[in-house]
């Protein structure tokens, strides 16, 4: 016989779980349907096009798709490299309090509100880049985009591989000590080889936030709907035409077209967030203690 | 009479403010196997991680005192623990292959650190390091495939090979066979007893009968003292001291 209060809080908490995945599909149903008129209007030459023009009721996704990919890209060659290095410090080289305080430091940088951001990219890092960089006379461009994701995916990457260097065992590191090898030789033998895959995960989380990430780089991209080969020129990302346009849509096919750029923006973290997940998983289960 | 190998003067050791190792004096000779016993917590495995050198790089962990190889101090600041750990090898207590390598790669990664070989070359040392270490007929089929998936107790005498392919002088055993069956034990003993032959051995055992059967000598460590030193037959058949003696027939530990 069940007590009768395990099994209301049995009922309590599944409602509750079950809330998550109900609103996850609400959320796309309703995409879905509020961009059906753009989806029936323009069709796959959406995804591809390069117009976004409100006054002529003609729209297209690809300057967008093109600002997003291009900014996160500029984003994860800056953070990249960065947050392994600082990863590989604070998990092992470092044996000093020192590194606890960079990694407070690491946490607190992704506290930031990314509107906190945006404003010190107009006023300090925008005109900076300018100075030091020939040949860019805008501070709001697609560079200047891209660095402030940089700045911001920074804790993400940092945070992850750490936590994947340390789920190595310490028994290898032990080992690669123990042949003799020196710190760098022992991260080269016993640490990357197993961390790979989740380093890669979180790469991809990285990418994930970039590439969703709306009102810093909103405020420093330019907002111009133009694929230009040059990090100099302004450029626009999905997250930012869909914060800026949203409440200015003029006709019914603009707020479907802007709702449409949504779904593409939803579909492609998905998409690398699937990847993360499976990367990551896949090493946990690989090479976790036996 | 027994050459010295390696001599210990007044080794102290601490975790942090803990004591954990007490004025050790103990000889290990050359060719021969030294087995160190002593129930949880004594501080064998403390006392064998000074002679590489591996204890102080757990944070918190200091030494002193003096471990003499070969007539020179390996706490001495000229000697550089990298190249310390060259000539003391170690295998662990659970078998640690890396597991991202083939078999052959295993073997190879120690030495892979020290010289760049010829392809032929390396081939020549991983199979004589695997044969030293009884492997080689059961992998000589598999030496691409990862290491892991060797058995555990083939993963822990591929572990033996990897220390085997540097050439130390002394090789450091840290209770190798607890992680495995009867079978794979005996395996190891036999093959301690081989090795012997051409290298110092020094092993720390939670099982009597091992050290019974294996060493030569036999070191009996409680609370972070070495109670007492001597022939393994002498230990076993008749303990000057009376601890000793309580530990062996069983009455604790």
């Amino acid at each position: 016989m069940k007590n009768k209060g395990d099994v209301w809080f049995k009922r309590i908490t599944f409602l509750f779980a079950s809330s998550i995945p109900f609103l996850l599909f609400i959320l796309v149903f309703i995409l879905l349907q509020k961009s059906l008129p753009a989806i029936v209007e323009f069709g796959p030459g959406f995804v591809f096009g390069t117009v976004w023009d409100p006054l002529a009721d003609k729209f297209s996704a690809l300057p967008f798709i093109y600002g997003t990919m291009i900014s996160s890209l500029i984003a994860l060659a800056i953070a990249v490299p960065l947050g392994m290095g600082c990863a590989i410090y604070l998990s092992e080289v470092s044996q000093s309090k020192f590194k606890e305080y960079i990694a407070v430091m690491v946490e607190l940088l992704a506290a930031i509100p990314s509107v906190v951001y945006g404003l010190w990219g107009i006023f300090v890092l925008g005109p900076w880049l300018v100075k030091i960089i020939p040949g860019m006379t805008y501070g709001t461009c697609m560079l200047t985009g891209g660095v402030i994701l940089a700045i911001m995916i920074l804790p993400t990457i940092t945070a992850i591989s750490r936590e994947v260097f340390q789920a190595v065992p310490y028994n290898l590191r032990e080992s690669a000590m123990a042949l003799g090898a020196t710190k760098w030789e022992c991260f080269k033998l016993a640490i990357f080889g197993p961390a790979t895959s989740g380093i890669i995960g979180a790469i991809i989380l990285g990418l994930g936030r970039a590439l969703g990430e709306t009102m810093a780089v909103t405020m420093v991209i330019g907002n111009r709907p133009k694929i230009s080969a040059s990090l100099f020129a302004p450029a626009y990302t999905l997250a930012s035409v869909i914060a800026n346009e949203f409440a200015e849509a003029t006709s019914d096919l603009n707020l479907s077209a802007l709702i449409e750029l949504a779904l593409i923006l939803l579909v492609i973290t998905i998409l690398i967030n699937g990847v993360a997940r499976l990367l990551v998983w896949k090493t946990t289960l690989k090479y976790n203690p036996r | 009479m027994d050459k010295l190998k390696i001599k210990t003067e007044k080794l102290n050791a601490w975790f942090y403010d803990k004591q954990v190792l007490f004025d050790i004096d103990m000889n290990v000779y050359e060719n021969k196997v030294t087995a160190i016993i002593g129930p949880s917590g004594c501080g064998k495995s403390t006392f064998i991680r000074n002679f590489n050198r591996m204890h102080e790089t757990v944070p918190g962990a200091k030494a002193d005192g003096k471990i003499i190889l070969d007539g020179k101090d390996i706490f001495n600041k000229k000697y550089d623990a990298v190249d310390l750990r060259r000539d003391v090898g170690m295998v662990f207590q659970k078998p640690t292959p890396f597991p991202t390598m083939t078999v052959y790669d295993n073997v190879a990664a120690g030495i892979k650190l020290y010289s760049r070989n010829s392809h032929s070359k390396l081939d020549e040392i991983v199979e004589r390091s695997l044969r030293q270490a009884a492997l080689w007929d059961e992998v000589r089929d598999v030496l691409n495939q990862p290491g892991m998936s060797l058995s555990g107790g083939q993963q822990q005498r591929l572990c033996i090979a990897r220390a085997l392919a540097i050439q130390p002088k002394v090789i450091l055993l840290d209770e190798p066979c607890s992680a495995l069956d009867p079978i794979s034990t005996a395996k190891i003993e036999e093959l301690i007893h081989e090795l012997k032959k051409d290298y110092t051995i020094v092993m720390v055992t939670h099982n009597m009968q091992q050290a019974a059967r294996v060493a030569d000598y036999t070191a009996f460590f409680l609370l972070g003292e070495m109670v007492e030193f001597d022939i393994t037959t002498k230990i076993f058949t008749n303990p000057s001291d009376k601890r000793t003696e309580d530990y062996i027939t069983g009455r604790f530990g």
